[in-house]
Formats: structure tokens, C-alpha cells, sequence
């Protein structure tokens, strides 16, 4: 299971940096956004992956007795996934502004601001 | 009531930006919270300095859950100390933007994502866990995205799409770093991380999580082969965004590294090399980007670059003399940056245009005005007795005693070239004949202003640059707390022993 998990991960930061290095504006955003789902399974990942075993004290103890799920990644996760999603949105709209306002989605020909003004 | 003082500027910039808020189209309204609301936050930064200067390092656990396993708040000098230059650069900007900022932009929310700004710069460096340093990180980001575009100018947008695309991978970078580090430790608070990465075994981990870490802060600081977005972006949006985004943006990523470095990635040679390396290439490229510069804002943001390299040359070569030459260079960097990027919209207000070959006579036309710009400018070059001169005399002592000659050489070189910079700006914006410019239309020159609106233009600059002369004349001082923190951060203990000791006194 890691190990799939693990080749997944590397696939997914693969395609993300590579379509970040795309020149079109909708790609890079995809890139954004499979990269962050990249770093949350790597923090899904790195916390130890515990089967059927969830972070709850029975009723009758007072410590747990097996090796439990960690639940602090999850809440991490959950985190960075809300923090990434108002940011893709704000991403989304930002480059439909761009491209009403520059009238390309090339960002090779986004160089007004490297000129003399 | 002192026991949750270290929290007090936050929830006091949370509160006002939730004003704020309620008073969406009431621009007037807002100019005036904002202005008092940046007034008492300074001397609620004043009181928590104050406080933590006399009593020593402060914590505060969120819900009393105790360390590791709560957040924990930490105030130690380095932390107050930054969240007083925020409150300080934050209200001489809020001053500022209530003139300079055009009504349109304040229609959108301008002073509401203001403070969020300086809610996310005062939390990140209050905090003590790092996770909730990255979401601090993501408040400052988002909230800095939002003043660069704001107002969609073509320049801007361009400008944004840069600085969004760089920053948020520099996040997910940060994220990544944060997942190794969680799997090697299974901690998130910083002082727990400290005493944890230390017993590590595989030291290999240790130094790929460091590099990720370095990669993270040093696009954020604006560090050498991470800086390109910089020049790219800054100089787009109105200059009284700049000036908060220049004086304290990257400084949150250089505090980060200091932070990160000095705490939990500790003693390691390579990482101390590789940081000094950097330093110095950033020392010399921001320069020579500088130099060939004509727009005056794009000339500030290299030298943004440029000067980001004093502050990781000392960490780079990580004694206490060159710490403390850090810590120092901060403090005055932040003041004159913010104050450089202030000077410059003001010139931008008179003239009507960034060009320094059209801009000149301002001599001529403003004498009181350019005495009182020859302060930040000065500062900036550290012509002695003004601020900049003495930190850079510990990074030299520094340099010396660690024989590192090409550092010395760097520091003195990114001097000189900061000198000849300065030089050529002030000779052309300030002594320059006047350039005869075409009148533009539509566009509120400074002479056209009622007066309320001048003082409020002139009144930060004069602020800032009071504080610039404090920290050159009363070098002393500053000097003396910046030895402070360099002491607390090389001797590490004091930090770890302030976050577990209060967690022992709170148990029930």
C-alpha cells in the first residue's frame, strides 16, 4: 500500500511541476492544483498509514492499548486543502482577469512589466 | 491580564480588520480605524516589548492543551521585537495609503486586507509550531495577492501572476518540507522539533528536509537563484502596497530561515556553506540588477534583493557577532524599506511618472522635501552615523574573525554599489535640471492636494525616518538588543525551557 501510495505521490509532483513549467495560464494552474494534492498525500503518507484501527479510547480504559491511527496528518490535510482551495479559486479568477486584460494565455507574452515604463 | 498579552496584537488586528469590514463602502470611516486602530497597536507592541524585555521569554498555550501537543505562542525578543517594526511600518503605511491609495481601490477593501496582512505577519512570528506557521504563511499570501491585483491593471495582473504562481509553489514547498519533517519526528512544535531532530540518526533526511526548507523561506526572502519574481512584481501595484510588501514580505522569510535554522536544523556545516554562498551571490546580483535599472521602484526592488544578502551572510556564518549583525541589519531594513518605497510614491505623486531620467529639480522645487528623503536614502548606504552603517561593521567583525575573506568582500562590494546606485538616484531625481513632463490627465498631483492630504503623505516618511535616525544615533541600544537575540538564538535551551516550562506551571 506505502509503495503505491508512494510512486502515486511521485507521479503526481511530476505532472504538477511539469505543468507548472507550461507555458498556457490553465495549465499552470492544474499544475498548482495536482501539486497540492501531491504534498497532501505525502502528508497523508508520512504519518504512518494505520488500517482499522481509528484514534478512539474504548470506553472501559483509560490509555489506548495498540498502535492506533495518528489523527493530527488528517487534520492537516483537512488544513491545507481548505487553504488550497480558496487559493485555487482566487487563482481561477485571477487568470480569467488576466486573460481579459492582456488578451493572451501565453506566458511568454506576459513581459509588458519587464520594459522600460 | 498579562498572561495572554503575547496574543494581544493579533486579536487586536483580527478585530480591526472585522471593522473594517462592517464599514465596507465608508472610506472616510476607514481611513480614520485604520490610522487609530495602527496607533494603539503600537503601543499594545510597545507593552508586550516592554513586558518581554523585562521578564524574558513569554508563551502562551492556545486552550491550555499543553506543549507539544497544543500551539504554542512564543514571544521572545526576536518575535516582539518584529511585531513592534510591523506595528511601527504599519501604521506609517496606513497613514500613507489613507492619501496615496485612490478611493476606487479603498471601495474594494483595501484597509480591511490591510490588517489581515499585518495579522498574518504578527502571527507568524508570534507563533511557535510550524504548521501554523504555514498558515500564517497562507494569510499573509492571500491577503498580499489581493493587494497586489487590486485595482486590475494590466501591469498588475501581470505582475500578480508571477508573484502567485512563485509564492504558492514556495507553499507547497514549505508543505512538503512540513510532511518529511512530521514523518521523521511526528512533531509540530518547534521547540519539540528542536530536541527531536537533534537525536535523529539519519542525518541524510535531516539535511534533504533543511534544503526543502531553505528552498521554501529562500523564494519567499527573495534569497539568489529564488528571487526572479521580485523585480517582476513589485514595482506593479500602488506604491503604499509595495512599501509594506518591501519593508516586511520578504522579512517574514527571513525570519523564517533564522528561525528554522538557529532552532531546529542546528550545526550543520553544509547547510551553513550553501547559505553563505547564497548570500553572497545575492549580494552581488541584486546589486548589478540595480545598477542597470531606469524605473526608480524597480531600482528599490533590487536593492530589496541586494540587502536581503547582509541578512543571510550572518547567518550564514552563524557566530553571535554575525547573529547579532542580522538581527541588526533586520531592524533596520525594515524601516528604511518600507520608508524607501514611501519616498518613491511621493516622488510619483509629484512628478507623475517612476522614470528616473525624466524625473529632476526636485531641489529646486521641494528643498525641505528632498533634505528629508536624503535620510532613508543615506540610512540605506549606512553612511556613518546613519543606521545602515552599523550592522554591517558586526557582519565585518564577524567576517574577520571567521576569516571568510569572500564574504568581506561581498559586504563590500554590495556597498559600494548600493553608494553608487543611491548616488545616481539622487543626482538625477534630486539635482538634476528640471525635465520639462507633459501634464497628465486625471491624475491628483501632490501640489493639487488639500492639506490634510499632504501632512498625511509627508507625516510617515517624517515618522520612519525619525526612527531611522534613532536607530543610526542610538546604535547603542539596538546594538545591545541585538546582542540579546543573537544570544537567546545561538543558546537555543532558553527557547525549548520557555515553551515546556509553561506547560508544567498550567497543568490543573
Amino acid at each position: 500500500m506505502e509503495i503505491v501510495l508512494a510512486i502515486m505521490i511521485g507521479i503526481l509532483y511530476a505532472a504538477g511541476i511539469y505543468m507548472i513549467l507550461r507555458r498556457s495560464l490553465v495549465k499552470l494552474i492544474l499544475g498548482i492544483i495536482i501539486l497540492g494534492n501531491g504534498a497532501n498525500l505525502l502528508i497523508f503518507l508520512l504519518g504512518r498509514i494505520t488500517k482499522g484501527s481509528p484514534p478512539i479510547i474504548p470506553g472501559d480504559l483509560k490509555i489506548f492499548e495498540a498502535a492506533y491511527a495518528d489523527p493530527i496528518p488528517q487534520a492537516l490535510i483537512l488544513t491545507a486543502i481548505v487553504i488550497s482551495f480558496g487559493l485555487q479559486s482566487f487563482a481561477i479568477i485571477l487568470i480569467k482577469r488576466a486573460y481579459k486584460v492582456v488578451k493572451t494565455d501565453d506566458l511568454d507574452e506576459m513581459n509588458a512589466i519587464d520594459q522600460d515604463s | 491580564m498579562t498572561q495572554q498579552l503575547v496574543l494581544y496584537p493579533l486579536l487586536l488586528q483580527l478585530f480591526l480588520s472585522i471593522i473594517l469590514m462592517f464599514s465596507w463602502k465608508r472610506i472616510s470611516w476607514q481611513r480614520v480605524i485604520s490610522i487609530l486602530g495602527g496607533i494603539l497597536n503600537l503601543g499594545v507592541s510597545i507593552w508586550l516589548f516592554a513586558y518581554i524585555w523585562e521578564n524574558g521569554t513569554q508563551t502562551v498555550q492556545a486552550g491550555n492543551w499543553e506543549a507539544p501537543f497544543g500551539i504554542t505562542f512564543v514571544a521572545d525578543t526576536l518575535a516582539v521585537t518584529l511585531v513592534l517594526l510591523t506595528s511601527i511600518s504599519g501604521v506609517a503605511v496606513s497613514a500613507f495609503s489613507a492619501s496615496s491609495i485612490i478611493p476606487a481601490r479603498l471601495k474594494f477593501g483595501y484597509f480591511p486586507i490591510f490588517h489581515f496582512l499585518l495579522l498574518g505577519l504578527i502571527g507568524a512570528f508570534l507563533t511557535g509550531d510550524i504548521f501554523n506557521l504555514y498558515v500564517w504563511f497562507e494569510i499573509i499570501i492571500i491577503s498580499s495577492f489581493v493587494l497586489i491585483t487590486l485595482g486590475g491593471e494590466k501591469a498588475q495582473l501581470e505582475g500578480a501572476v508571477k508573484y502567485f504562481t512563485l509564492n504558492i509553489l514556495a507553499s507547497m514547498i514549505f508543505l512538503t518540507a512540513i510532511a518529511v519533517l512530521y514523518g521523521l519526528t511526528g512533531s509540530l512544535n518547534m521547540a519539540d522539533l528542536s530536541i527531536k531532530v537533534a537525536a535523529i540518526e539519519n542525518r541524510g533526511l535531516v539535511e534533504i528536509t533543511a534544503i526543502l526548507f531553505l528552498v521554501a523561506f529562500g523564494i519567499k526572502a527573495a534569497v539568489f537563484p529564488l528571487y526572479f519574481w521580485l523585480p517582476a512584481s513589485y514595482h506593479t501595484p500602488p506604491s503604499a502596497v509595495s512599501a509594506i510588501f518591501g519593508g516586511l514580505l520578504t522579512k517574514v522569510g527571513v525570519y523564517a530561515l533564522i528561525r528554522v535554522f538557529t532552532l531546529i536544523f542546528v550545526g550543520d556545516v553544509f547547510m551553513q556553506d550553501t547559505i553563505l554562498v547564497m548570500a553572497i551571490l545575492t549580494l552581488i546580483s541584486g546589486g548589478l540588477g540595480a545598477l542597470i535599472q531606469t524605473n526608480l521602484r524597480k531600482v528599490f526592488s533590487y536593492l530589496i534583493i541586494c540587502h536581503i544578502g547582509y541578512m543571510i551572510i550572518g547567518l550564514g556564518m552563524y557566530t553571535e557577532v554575525a547573529i547579532a549583525g542580522t538581527i541588526f541589519y533586520l531592524i533596520h531594513d525594515i524601516v528604511v524599506k518600507t520608508n524607501l518605497f514611501m519616498v518613491g510614491g511621493l516622488i510619483y505623486r509629484i512628478k507623475g511618472t517612476n522614470n528616473i531620467k525624466s524625473l529632476g529639480g526636485l531641489y529646486a522645487e521641494y528643498p525641505r522635501l528632498s533634505l528629508l528623503f536624503a535620510i532613508p536614502l543615506f540610512s540605506l548606504v549606512g553612511i556613518p552615523p546613519l543606521s545602515g552603517f552599523w550592522p554591517k561593521l558586526s557582519l565585518l567583525t564577524a567576517g574577520f574573525n571567521d576569516q571568510s575573506w569572500w564574504a568581506i568582500g561581498a559586504i563590500l562590494f554590495a556597498s559600494l554599489i548600493t553608494l553608487v546606485i543611491i548616488a545616481k538616484v539622487w543626482s538625477n531625481v534630486v539635482w538634476k535640471d528640471k525635465v520639462e513632463l507633459p501634464k497628465r490627465l486625471n491624475f491628483r498631483y501632490f501640489e493639487n492636494l488639500n492639506k490634510t492630504r499632504k501632512i498625511q503623505l509627508v507625516a510617515p516618511i517624517v515618522f520612519l525616518s525619525i526612527i531611522s535616525l534613532y536607530i543610526g544615533f542610538g546604535a547603542e541600544h539596538v546594538q545591545q538588543l541585538s546582542t540579546r537575540v543573537a544570544g537567546e538564538l545561538m543558546d537555543n535551551q532558553q527557547y525549548i525551557d520557555a515553551v515546556f516550562k509553561t506547560g508544567q506551571n498550567l497543568k490543573p
